[in-house]
């Protein structure tokens, strides 16, 4: 995958047409709006995937023993993984900038 | 080719042999032949294009402009409050800069409800960005579609063709097809420099703050305003080789009028003969035809109307509360020239009215008569 640099312009001139990313999505992050951050407490987790199927993004990915992994690259922290979990095994913390 | 044709189906061939890839349509009322031709060319294969039915004409649009920036030639068609329904997506069609042509018939806006013309419907998207002509005869239709797509996507702005409902759109005329090598020589195909590409994603009309999007208006600006200059050199370039030239405006009869009348659309006919008739009569009449509208020919109104000691406007429209549209259009353009003739502003035609010889002979005959201008002349009131 490549890395994300950012490009910055200096005016109208350099600029383009109209209101588009120049770099590829592919590496653009998309979760720095996000305020409060779901932690998987793993010693609670019996790996069921609701968490996978309801995140909205999808910013949790699921390793092949099944167990989630959350992709912090793109979860908004909107909290639906936490308040889903049958096992409260999700918590949301707020974020540290 | 010569085939006789209505002014719908010159809407068609115009996109067919611009060679569009999508069409997008909603088939109901207000609609018209325009997509029922495309359907048609598409099914029998003459068109290898993608005809998508959508829910409305909101869709249509939509539907459209994700076409277009996907890096398509797009194009669609509507009336009245199909148009109206439009609105949202001709403002997002504009900020996209996806040049995307769309062929509205003028007709009139309900309630009462009415399928006649009037050109209240294009005229209320006056300020998306959208580029705007008004055509006058089928031939034309079918030729500013070919011009359209080849500005829109020289300054990536949509454009918005227009003709009136009946007078032309259900109306024969005999069009001249020009052969497709001759449209492909003229119109290259659309490359525009961002698209939609799985392969290569970018994100698009993303969240844009103060910091920015304050120069993205002024883009579009600086758009529509270069497209004043691709027009007049798209209409040379397709004179040279069709034979057939048009204009931002067209000048009859201007360079020794008293009095200069201000048309658009097919109300400039009626008025061409008219003219001619005043003129055996001993009469100076010329005829301003507006053709583009967005952008506005301001060069063109102030050199020509800057000659007139009189100047009549017929509007089939009405910006309620103020004027006509196109009479505060040419006042407007007027004000900081050093020449300022008189106006007057005539509301003629709403509703689909007739606007016969003998209305332009009145409206002639109220200019010459009165000393003092007048801006809201309802001619032909009942009462």
């Amino acid at each position: 995958m490549p890395k994300a640099k950012k490009i910055v312009w200096k005016g109208v001139d350099d600029m383009p047409e109209m209101a588009v990313s120049l770099s590829s999505m592919r590496v653009n992050k998309t979760a720095s709006w996000r305020n409060l951050k779901p932690v998987i407490d793993y010693d609670k987790c019996k790996p069921c995937g609701i968490c996978w199927k309801f995140c909205p993004e999808p910013a949790i990915l699921l390793k092949e023993d099944g167990s989630p992994v959350i992709d912090y690259d793109y979860c908004k922290g909107c909290g639906i993984c936490a308040e889903e979990c049958p096992r409260n095994a999700i918590t949301m913390h707020r974020e540290e900038r | 080719m010569r085939k006789l044709m209505m002014g719908n189906h010159a809407l068609s061939y115009g996109a067919k042999l611009s060679r569009v890839q999508v069409i997008a349509a909603y088939p109901i009322t207000p609609q018209t032949q325009v997509v029922e031709l495309l359907s048609e060319m598409c099914a029998n294969g003459e068109l290898d294009a993608k005809f998508v039915k959508v829910e409305s004409e909101h869709s249509a649009l939509a539907a459209s402009i994700g076409a277009s920036a996907a890096g398509t030639r797009a194009f669609t068609a509507t009336s009245s409050q199909g148009l109206a329904l439009m609105h949202e997506m001709i403002h997002w069609a504009v900020g996209a800069r996806t040049p995307v042509v769309l062929g509205n018939i003028n007709r009139a806006m309900a309630p009462p409800w009415s399928i006649w013309t009037e050109q209240n419907d294009s005229l209320s998207q006056r300020d998306t960005g959208i580029m705007q002509v008004y055509c006058e005869s089928n031939q034309e239709v079918q030729d500013t579609v070919i011009q359209s797509y080849k500005v829109a996507e020289k300054v990536l702005l949509p454009c918005m063709l227009v003709l009136d409902a009946f007078y032309l759109s259900h109306t024969y005329e005999p069009v001249d097809i020009p052969e497709q090598k001759l449209v492909d020589k003229y119109l290259p195909k659309f490359n525009p420099p961002y698209k939609l590409d799985p392969d290569d994603v970018h994100a698009f009309g993303g969240l844009t703050d103060a910091k920015w999007y304050y120069e993205l208006r002024y883009k579009i600006e600086s758009a529509i305003e270069r497209a004043r200059g691709e027009w007049r050199k798209a209409d040379d370039e397709f004179g040279e080789i069709f034979g057939r030239k048009y204009g931002l405006v067209e000048d009859y009869k201007c360079e020794d009028a008293d009095i200069m009348l201000v048309t658009s659309g097919t109300i400039t006919g009626t008025a061409r003969v008219t003219v001619d008739m005043l003129r055996d009569e001993g009469k100076k009449i010329g005829i301003l035809k507006i053709r583009v509208f967005r952008p506005f020919p301001t060069d063109e109104v102030r050199d020509i109307l800057g000659g007139a000691k009189k100047v009549a406007c017929i509007d089939r429209n009405i910006s309620f509360g103020q004027s006509g549209v196109f009479f505060e259009e040419i006042k407007s353009a007027l004000y900081n020239s050093s020449h300022r003739p008189q106006i007057w502003g005539y509301i003629a035609g709403l509703g689909g009215r007739d606007v016969t010889p003998d209305t332009i002979r009145e409206i002639v005959k109220r200019t010459e008569e009165s000393d003092k201008p007048q801006e809201l002349i309802w001619i032909g009131l009942k009462k």
